[in-house]
């Protein structure tokens, strides 16, 4: 089993650090959409739906829904600790960016390598946002 | 992004933590838009909504000793003062109302809990930059006031009000105000409710594009009403805070004016048909009802007066509620005029300070509702009340029948 570590740019949007296990959506997603007790997702055939983000390192699309039910989603998860780790985000948007200032949700965007591409389901990945950088150890190779 | 030294000051927390974090805000979505600075506002609007994710923020930077440099005004949660004599609510329910109340006043916000600020409360001038949340509002004032706001959310029209400021990205900018496609209206449209149903068909369509409405025929001026129904349909079913329609809004004389150069083609042509084909795939059938809820965007008093006229001075039938949700404005001038104690008198509740999407209607819920407005159907959906959508004449028959047929 041999452990393949690449480190990777990437742009600050709310600092602080995280490290986990990746959870890879390339759909965009409603955090209002999950279960605050579990962090599992609800959303009806969304591709994370019944996995849960708590603890995980997210790698998103993008957010979707109303800013007011973003922010509580964002919050709920947060008052049961069950926010990711940290979150990489493709395209960022507004409403995405304030609900995760709101509970200090650690959060990077522009990494330098398609993050689709560069990671996967269960890859270990440590994300600084102080220092700007994303390190990715590929879960081990079948 | 570029930041003064005392903006700098702000964001390292040398004035206090709660504007530490409504910098962090304003600097993280400055970031993603590639803003170059921020720029003064003159006004906000917060879209509170009694819910806790909202109440936390505010609280965050109030007890962190922020206060609104911008008073902002406010949306509506629920007449608690009046609506828990009427209705069951739990104490956390009352408790979170309660709290939501006390942390907007200490942060010193303008306490109107009313959605509709450019109507009355809150009126931007054309071509000043505001900062305004709410669904509703936010195409309003910058389609037909002709001021300039992006598309807020509560925190982040919040943390604007605190410090005065928002990035300089999205409307804000001359070239993002433009039009980006065209939708020719052949459809003819009455009253508000209509223009709130073209407004949901074209949401679908917009994404988060700028439409610009062609009309062939203009009866006549639509009523602001009516153009506050159309933004919050826009603005619900799609991202739409800006629209222009040719020759009527302030930045749209013309259509070459709309788009900046040489109009496009339509992509959309909106009928007849349409509208009512969008009527019937968003509303409930008919049916025995509940519950007649008006006023999503709150009503103005003309609304009110209107529901007076058209009323004839027939009663509610027995076993339906018939509630109508409006400014304190315009429910002080149907209280000194008259209009709120006829109405009462004919089974017709007037309240301000409230929106549709609180827990104090939850009574009404698994019984079937009628309302003029998609965007209030949208939402007590997911609270388990559907809504049958139909014209503000159709909602007053149905009121005194006790059903939609």
């Amino acid at each position: 089993m041999v452990e393949e570590t690449k480190s990777y740019r990437c742009r600050c949007i709310v600092k602080g650090s995280g490290s986990g296990e990746a959870l890879v959506s390339r759909e965009p997603m409603c955090f209002y959409l999950c279960d605050p007790l579990t962090g599992t997702v609800i959303e009806k055939n969304h591709p994370l739906q019944g996995k849960s983000l708590a603890g995980k390192v997210l790698v998103l699309r993008s957010g979707k829904g109303s800013s007011v039910v973003q922010v509580d989603g964002f919050y709920q998860l947060w008052a049961k600790g069950n926010l990711p780790a940290a979150i990489i985000v493709a395209e960022a948007e507004p409403v995405l960016v304030s609900s995760a200032v709101v509970v200090d949700a650690v959060m990077v965007d522009r990494l330098e390598s398609d993050p689709f591409e560069v990671i996967e389901d269960g890859d270990w990945v440590e994300v600084d946002a102080v220092a700007e950088t994303v390190r990715v150890t590929k879960r081990s190779s079948s | 992004m570029f930041l003064s030294d005392e903006e700098k000051r702000m964001l390292d927390g040398e004035m206090g933590q709660g504007v530490r974090k409504a910098m962090e805000l304003l600097v993280a979505l400055g970031k993603t838009f590639d803003a170059e600075r921020l720029i003064p506002i003159t006004r906000a609007h917060v879209a509170l909504s009694g819910q806790e994710g909202d109440t936390y923020w505010c609280g965050l930077l109030a007890d962190g000793g922020a206060r609104c440099k911008v008073p902002p005004t406010t949306n509506p949660a629920w007449d608690v003062t009046n609506l828990s004599k009427r209705f069951e609510v739990t104490d956390s329910e009352l408790d979170l109302a309660l709290r939501t109340i006390e942390v907007y006043r200490k942060i010193g916000a303008q306490l109107t809990f009313c959605c509709t600020p450019g109507l009355s409360t809150n009126v931007p001038a054309f071509g000043e930059h505001v900062a305004f949340s709410e669904s509703s509002a936010t195409p309003y004032v910058n389609a037909v006031l002709g001021a300039r706001s992006n598309r807020e959310s509560s925190v982040s029209a919040l943390a604007a009000a605190v410090l005065g400021k928002t990035p300089l990205y999205g409307l804000h900018l001359d070239a993002n105000r433009k039009g980006q496609f065209l939708v020719q209206v052949e459809a003819t449209l009455e009253d508000p409710y209509d223009w709130g149903l073209l407004g949901w068909f074209v949401g679908r369509f917009s994404g988060s594009r700028v439409p610009v409405f062609n009309f062939r025929t203009l009866a006549r001026r639509p009523s602001p009403e009516a153009l506050l129904y159309l933004g919050a349909e826009l603005n619900t079913s799609g991202a739409v805070p800006m629209y222009h329609i040719a020759g009527l809004t302030p930045e749209a004389l013309t259509l070459k004016e709309a788009f900046g150069k040489t109009p496009p083609d339509a992509e959309l042509v909106v009928t007849e048909e349409d509208i009512r084909n969008q009527e019937e795939a968003i509303s409930e059938q008919g049916g025995p009802i509940n519950l007649v809820m008006l006023g999503c965007p709150h009503y103005s008093y003309g609304q009110i007066r209107e529901i007076e006229r058209l009323m004839k001075g027939r009663r509610v039938r027995e076993g339906v509620a018939f509630w109508v949700l409006t400014s304190f404005e315009a429910l002080e001038l149907a209280a000194r005029s008259g209009e709120k104690e006829r109405l009462a008198a004919l089974g017709v509740d007037l309240v301000a300070d409230t929106c549709i999407d609180e827990p104090c209607w939850k009574s009404f819920e698994g019984g079937l509702g009628v309302t003029d407005s998609p965007k209030c159907a949208y939402y007590r959906e997911r609270r388990g009340q559907p809504f049958v959508i139909r014209s503000l004449q159709k909602c007053i028959e149905a009121a005194i029948l006790g059903e939609v047929r």
